[in-house]
C-alpha cells in the first residue's frame, strides 16, 4: 500500500489551495495520505490541513528557521520524514518546484514533475514540450516517488475531514548560507495574468482603449486577471504584457472569458490548458466557438454590462 | 570610411539557396585557398526555402559526384507522372508533355537539400552564417559593389537602439554573389541602380503556396508526381497545382498562380484551398494533418526577362535573375548550373566582367530560350495558351518569334467596369480554415519590437486611390494576412501585421502602385520551414 | 571567480512539436535544434557578471552527444571563454546530469553555477536544485535579478505571490527565469573567434557517475483536443452555467 507525504504550501496564515489539489492527486493513488506543514506559528495552517478530506495525519514542524519557505531548510525536514513514505508530493507552484527537486536529489531519485493524471501508484501522465506531448512515466520498482502535482489538472479536495495533528520538533538546524530577505507582493489588487485563477480577456471588438475599460471592470468584479488578444494589443487598447497567445503569455486559469476574440489558433495556443473557456462574440462562425466550453453569440457591449448586473 | 567592424573575404555570397551554395562549393573545389563566406537571413539553412520540388540531378552529379550514396534525407526517385485537368467535381487525365516527364528525377525537400549542401560547403571550409541579413550593398569609392552591410540588430519599433543593439558589420569582398532567390531586395536595388534590365522585358512572377501533409496510411504513393490545371482557376488566370508523394505518409501539395492575374478581388490562398477541396485531392488529405506550410514567389519570365547579370564587383545568379524553366516548373537545376558557372568564372578571372556573356551562351539560357514562348502564350487565355505551348514544344522553341513578357503590377483590372468570373468555388472543410491558421504552420517569427520591414512609400494612396480603384488588393494577395484595412475613429487605416510575413515577396511584386518595398527584417526573422 | 553555465541542446522553441504516430516519442526529424532559451539567459547573466569585473572566466558545459558541440560553440561565440562537453550517447535524467555537473564543479571550483530554470523539451525544472543539493550549497531558483556583493549574492526570485529576495553565500547555484535579461546577439566575427576557443570533451565514464535513472518514459500522446462545448442564449444563462460549475 502507498504511504504518501504531502508537503503543504502556505503563507504562514492559511493553507494554499495547491495543497488540497495535491491531496486529490494522492487520493487517486490511494493509500495513507499525510500532510507535513513546516513553518513558524502554523497551528491554524495545520488545522486547515487536517480538515481536508482523505488525510490521515498532519505533521506540524514548528521552528523559527522554517518560517520562510527556503528550500534548503524545508528539504532537510522533508528528508527526515521521508523514510516512512513511498511517495513524497508537493505542488507544482514556484514553492513546490523550488523545493521538491532538492528533496528528490537528497533521496537519490529523479522527480516526476507536473503530474496531470495518475495511471497507478507508480505510473503517471505529465506534459512535456509545453504540453504539446503528454507522456506516461513509470517509476522503478521499489524506488521512492518524488513528484510535483500540476494545479490545473486537479480539483481541490473538499474540507470535511478531521485528521489528527501531530507536533514534531525540527530535526535540522538552519542552513546559514541562505537567508530570506523579503517578499514584495505584486502591486495592485488585480491578480497577475500568468498565475490568476480567472482571466477576462478582450479582443479588437472592444474598439478603443476607453472601451477596453469594460474588460477591466468585469475582471475586477470577478477578482480576475486581465488579458488581451494580439489584435487588441496591436491596436493600442492595452499594454503588450497583457497579450495572451503564441507570442504572448501561455496561461492555464481555471476560468478564461474571451470577449470579442475570434479565436485564431495563435491565440488559442495560449489558452489550450485553461480549465473552462467562455467565449462571447458577435460572429457565430468565429473559430473560438469550436473550442469554447460555454459560448454565447452576442454583442459584448450588451453582454458585459448585463453580466456585471447579474454578478451584483 | 566606416565605423562598423569589417570582415574581409575573397567572395561573399548572399543567400544560401541552391545557387549560392553551388557557387560556394564549386569555388572551393576550384580554388581551395579562396576565402568564401555565405550569409543567409534565415535562422537556419533551409528555414526560408520553399519549393515543390522535383529536381533534375545532373548538376548534383557534376558538383558532388557520389552524392547518390549519401543523399539528403528526403530524396525519392520519381516513379510516375500524372497530369490532370480538373473541373469542379471531375477530372480528365492529360498526356504528359516531354518537359514533364520526370524519369530519372528526384522528389526532394529543397530545404533539407540546402542544409545538406551547406554541410558539404562547410566541410570545404566555406564560412556559412545563418541568422544574418545583408541589408545594404557596400559600394567602393569607384562605385563598384564591394561587399555587403549586415543589418543592425536590436532596433526597436520606434527605430531606436534597444539594450541588445548590435551594429551590423561590413563584409568587404572584391566579388559579391547575389543569390537571394526570387525578387531579392538587394537584387531589386542593384538592377535599378545599374540599369540591368534596360534591355530585357519586365520580370513576371507566380505565387507558390505549399503545405506538407501527413496523411493516413495507404493514401500516399511514394514517387508519384501529380500536376493539375484548370479548376479552380478561370481561363484567364495562369496556374495549377503540384502534388508530390514522399515517404513516411507525407505529401507535399502546392499551388502556383501567375501574379499577372486580373481580378482585383482574387485571393490566391483561397484558390489553393479550393484545389484541395476537389474530390481527387481531398480524398488523399482527409484525416491527415498539416506539418508545415508557407509561400514564396517564383520567377516566370525566363529568357525575355533575364536582366544583365553582371556589374562591377558583383554577379546576380539563380532566381534573383530568374532562371526557372516554367513548363518544367523546375528552377533548382538551373540555379545550381548558374552557381557553378559563376564559380568557374570567378575562379578563372577573379572578376565579374564577362560572366553575363558566358551565361547567355550556356545550357542555362539555351534551356530558357527553348521554352521562352510558353508562359506568354497564356496571356490569351488557357486554351489558346495550351495550343501555342504545344506548338512551341513540338518545334522546340525554334520558331522565330519571341513573345513579350508583361509586368504583373500593371495587370490588375480596376474595380470600375470589371466583372469577375463566376468561380464556382465550394464550401470547404479541410484545414487550414483561413490564412491566419495557415501562417501558424509556417512557424514564422519576428520580434514585434522592430521596425516594420514592409515599407509603404506613399501611404496616403492606401486609404484613398487604392481603396477606390482596387479595394486594397494587398489584403487579399498576401498569403499570410499581413495587410488589413481596419476601421478606426476617423475612417479606415492600413494595419501591417509584419510579424506574419513569410518573406514570399508577393506584395512587392503585385502592388499596382509599386509603393510596397520589402526590406529585410532583423536577421533570423521569418519562417521556420521544416522539410519544405 | 569562475562561473559555470550549463546549457542544453533542445528542439528550437519555434518548432511546432508533434508526437510520432506510434507514440514512441516526438518527431525530431529535420527539426531545428538550439540552445535552450533559459540557458541563453543564464549565459548572458554570467557574461555580464564577468564584464562587471566580478568573474574572470565563464565556462559553458553541456552533457550530450557530439551534436551538442554546436550549442557549446554558440556559447563560446556569445562570449564564454571555455567549453566542456560531458560526452555521452545516453539520454540522461536530471539527477544524472546533476551528478555529472557536480564532478565538473569539483574540478573547476566555480563561485557560481548558473542554469536555465527548465529545459523546454522535458520541462522538468530539476537539475539546478539537484546540483545544489548534492553540492550542499544554496539554490536560488527562478531568478529575476542578481546582485553580487563580494562573497554573497542577493537574488530576487519570481514566485507566484510576487518577488522574493534571498541572500546567499557563494559558491551557489542560480537558475534563471525569463525576465532576468535579454541575451545579446552574436557578432559575426565572434563566431570565427569561437572556433579557436578551447572545447574539452570529457567522456561521461571518466567522471565515475552512476546513471541509473529511476524513471521510465513510455508512451507519448498528443494533448487532448478541446471540443466544442455548449452554447447559451444570454448573460443570465451564462451566469447560471458558471455557478452550476462552481466557477463563480
Amino acid at each position: 500500500m502507498s504511504n504518501i507525504l504531502i508537503i503543504a504550501e502556505h503563507d504562514g496564515t492559511s493553507l494554499n489551495i495547491s495543497t488540497a489539489k495535491c491531496v486529490s492527486c494522492a487520493a487517486a493513488i490511494g493509500g495513507e495520505i499525510d500532510i507535513a506543514v513546516f513553518g513558524s506559528g502554523i497551528d491554524a495552517v495545520a488545522a486547515e490541513a487536517a480538515a481536508l478530506d482523505s488525510v490521515s495525519k498532519v505533521i506540524a514542524v514548528n521552528a523559527d528557521h522554517l518560517a520562510a519557505p527556503l528550500a534548503v531548510n524545508w528539504a532537510a525536514e522533508a528528508v527526515a520524514l521521508a523514510a516512512d513514505y513511498s511517495h513524497v508530493f508537493g505542488p507544482s507552484t514556484t514553492l513546490g518546484r523550488d523545493l521538491m527537486p532538492r528533496i528528490a536529489a537528497l533521496l537519490g531519485v529523479n522527480q516526476v514533475s507536473d503530474i496531470m493524471a495518475v495511471n497507478g501508484p507508480t505510473s503517471f501522465k505529465r506534459p512535456i514540450y509545453a504540453g504539446n506531448a503528454i507522456v506516461d512515466v513509470e517509476a522503478a520498482e521499489g524506488a521512492k516517488v518524488v513528484a510535483t502535482v500540476r494545479g490545473a489538472s486537479w480539483k481541490a479536495t473538499a474540507s470535511s475531514g478531521s485528521a489528527s495533528v501531530e507536533q514534531r520538533a525540527a530535526t535540522s538546524s538552519v542552513a546559514s548560507h541562505t537567508r530570506f530577505v523579503g517578499m514584495e507582493v505584486e502591486g495592485g489588487e488585480r491578480p497577475d495574468l500568468q498565475s490568476a485563477a480567472r482571466v477576462v480577456s478582450g479582443g479588437r471588438a472592444l474598439g478603443s482603449e476607453e472601451q477596453f475599460a469594460l474588460i477591466y471592470s468585469l475582471a475586477d468584479k470577478l477578482g480576475a486577471g486581465v488579458g488581451a488578444s494580439r489584435a487588441a494589443v496591436d491596436a493600442g487598447y492595452c499594454p503588450n504584457d497583457m497579450q495572451v497567445g503564441q507570442t504572448g503569455k501561455i496561461i492555464s486559469p481555471d476560468l478564461y472569458m474571451a470577449f470579442g476574440i475570434s479565436g485564431a489558433i495563435q491565440h488559442v495556443t495560449g489558452i489550450k490548458d485553461a480549465g473552462t473557456i467562455v467565449a462571447v462574440n458577435k460572429d457565430s462562425e468565429a473559430p473560438i466557438f469550436e473550442i469554447s466550453d460555454i459560448g454565447l453569440v452576442g454583442d459584448l457591449f450588451n453582454v458585459i454590462p448585463e453580466l456585471e448586473n447579474l454578478l451584483g | 570610411m566606416t565605423d562598423r567592424e569589417i570582415m574581409e573575404y575573397d567572395v561573399i555570397i548572399v543567400g544560401a539557396g541552391p545557387a549560392g551554395l553551388s557557387c560556394a562549393i564549386r569555388l572551393k573545389q576550384k580554388k581551395p585557398d579562396l576565402m568564401v563566406a555565405v550569409i543567409e537571413k534565415s535562422s537556419e539553412i533551409g528555414a526560408h526555402i520553399l519549393s515543390g520540388a522535383v529536381i533534375e540531378p545532373e548538376p548534383l552529379d557534376e558538383l558532388l559526384p557520389g552524392w547518390r550514396d549519401n543523399p539528403p534525407s528526403i530524396c525519392l526517385p520519381v516513379e510516375r507522372d500524372e497530369i490532370w485537368l480538373l473541373s469542379q467535381k471531375g477530372r480528365r487525365r492529360l498526356p504528359t508533355p516531354p518537359q514533364q516527364k520526370n524519369h530519372g528525377n528526384f522528389i526532394v525537400s529543397l530545404g533539407v537539400m540546402c542544409a545538406w549542401m551547406a554541410e558539404k560547403a562547410e566541410a570545404l571550409e566555406v564560412d556559412i552564417f545563418p541568422g544574418y541579413a545583408a541589408s545594404e550593398i557596400r559600394f567602393t569609392e569607384e562605385g563598384a559593389v564591394g561587399g555587403v552591410i549586415i543589418g543592425d540588430m536590436g532596433i526597436g519599433r520606434d527605430g531606436q537602439p534597444k539594450d541588445t543593439y548590435m551594429q551590423g558589420i561590413e563584409i568587404h569582398a572584391p566579388i559579391t554573389i547575389i543569390s537571394e532567390g526570387v525578387r531579392g531586395h538587394l537584387s531589386k536595388q542593384l538592377i535599378s541602380k545599374f540599369k540591368l534590365d534596360n534591355d530585357s522585358d519586365p520580370q513576371t512572377y507566380g505565387i507558390g503556396m505549399k503545405e506538407l501533409w501527413r496523411v493516413p496510411a495507404g493514401k500516399c504513393k511514394p514517387g508519384l508526381v501529380q500536376h493539375t490545371t484548370g479548376w479552380p482557376l478561370d481561363s484567364k488566370t495562369y496556374g495549377g497545382s503540384f502534388i508530390y508523394h514522399l515517404d513516411k505518409d507525407r505529401i507535399a501539395i502546392g499551388f502556383v498562380c501567375g501574379l499577372d492575374y486580373q481580378d482585383p478581388e482574387f485571393v490566391p490562398f483561397e484558390a489553393f484551398q479550393q484545389m484541395k477541396a476537389h474530390p481527387m485531392v481531398s480524398e488523399m488529405l482527409e484525416g491527415g494533418e498539416i506539418l508545415s506550410s508557407g509561400a514564396r514567389a517564383i520567377a516566370e519570365g525566363g529568357y525575355q526577362s533575364l536582366p544583365k547579370t553582371e556589374m562591377p564587383g558583383a554577379l546576380i545568379i539563380g532566381d534573383s535573375a530568374g532562371t526557372l524553366n516554367v513548363p518544367k516548373i523546375k528552377g533548382t537545376h538551373q540555379a545550381m548550373r548558374c552557381g557553378i558557372l559563376a564559380a568557374d568564372h570567378v575562379a578563372e578571372t577573379s572578376t565579374a566582367d564577362g560572366f553575363d556573356a558566358k551565361l547567355r551562351a550556356s545550357e542555362v539560357v539555351k534551356e530558357l530560350y527553348k521554352v521562352r514562348n510558353i508562359r506568354p502564350a497564356f496571356y490569351k487565355g488557357f486554351w489558346r495558351g495550351f495550343i501555342r505551348a504545344a506548338i512551341e514544344t513540338v518545334t522546340a522553341g525554334k520558331l522565330p518569334s519571341t513573345l513579350s513578357i508583361h509586368a504583373d503590377d500593371k495587370s490588375l483590372n480596376k474595380l470600375d467596369g470589371y466583372t469577375p468570373p463566376d468561380r464556382k468555388w465550394v464550401d470547404r472543410k479541410l484545414p487550414p480554415r483561413d490564412r491566419l491558421a495557415s501562417v501558424y504552420f509556417a512557424a514564422t517569427e519576428h520580434d514585434e519590437d522592430q521596425p516594420i520591414h514592409l515599407q509603404i512609400l506613399e501611404p496616403e494612396i492606401c486609404t484613398t486611390r487604392c481603396t477606390v480603384e482596387y479595394n486594397n488588393p494587398c489584403t487579399r494577395f498576401c498569403p499570410a494576412q499581413v495587410y488589413e484595412m481596419v476601421e478606426e475613429e476617423g475612417g479606415r487605416a492600413l494595419q501591417i501585421n509584419a510579424a506574419n510575413c513569410v518573406h514570399c515577396k508577393t506584395c512587392d511584386i503585385k502592388d499596382p502602385y509599386q509603393i510596397i518595398n520589402w526590406v529585410t527584417p532583423e536577421g533570423g526573422s521569418g519562417p521556420n520551414y521544416q522539410n519544405m | 571567480m569562475k562561473i559555470l553555465v550549463g546549457i542544453k541542446r533542445v528542439v528550437d522553441y519555434n518548432v511546432r512539436v508533434r508526437v510520432l504516430p506510434d507514440g514512441s516519442g516526438v518527431d525530431t526529424d529535420g527539426v531545428k535544434m538550439s540552445v535552450n532559451p533559459f540557458d541563453e539567459i543564464a549565459l548572458e547573466e554570467a557574461l555580464r557578471i564577468k564584464e562587471a569585473g566580478n568573474a574572470d572566466e565563464v565556462i559553458v558545459i553541456s552533457a550530450g552527444g557530439d551534436e551538442c558541440q554546436q550549442q557549446l560553440r554558440t556559447g563560446l561565440a556569445m562570449g564564454a571563454d571555455r567549453a566542456i562537453q560531458i560526452q555521452t550517447s545516453e539520454s540522461l535524467q536530471p539527477l544524472s546530469v546533476a551528478r555529472a555537473f557536480l564532478k565538473i564543479v569539483e574540478r573547476e571550483e566555480p563561485g557560481l553555477v548558473i542554469l536555465g530554470k527548465q529545459a523546454i523539451d522535458d520541462d522538468n525544472s530539476q537539475t539546478g536544485q539537484m546540483l545544489a543539493a548534492l553540492w550542499d550549497r544554496p539554490q536560488a531558483t527562478f531568478a529575476g535579478k542578481v546582485v553580487l556583493n563580494g562573497n554573497t549574492a542577493a537574488v530576487t526570485r519570481e514566485v507566484d505571490a510576487g518577488l522574493e529576495t534571498i541572500d546567499i553565500d557563494l559558491p551557489a547555484v542560480i537558475t534563471v527565469d525569463l525576465r532576468l535579461n535579454e541575451p545579446r546577439f552574436v557578432k559575426l566575427p565572434d563566431i570565427m573567434k569561437a572556433k579557436r576557443k578551447p572545447l574539452d570533451v570529457v567522456p561521461l565514464d571518466e567522471l565515475g557517475v552512476s546513471i541509473d535513472g529511476n524513471l521510465n518514459v513510455g508512451h507519448h500522446a498528443p494533448p487532448a483536443q478541446r471540443e466544442k462545448g455548449i452554447m447559451v442564449e444570454d448573460a443570465a444563462q451564462l451566469v447560471q452555467e458558471l455557478k452550476n460549475r462552481g466557477l463563480i
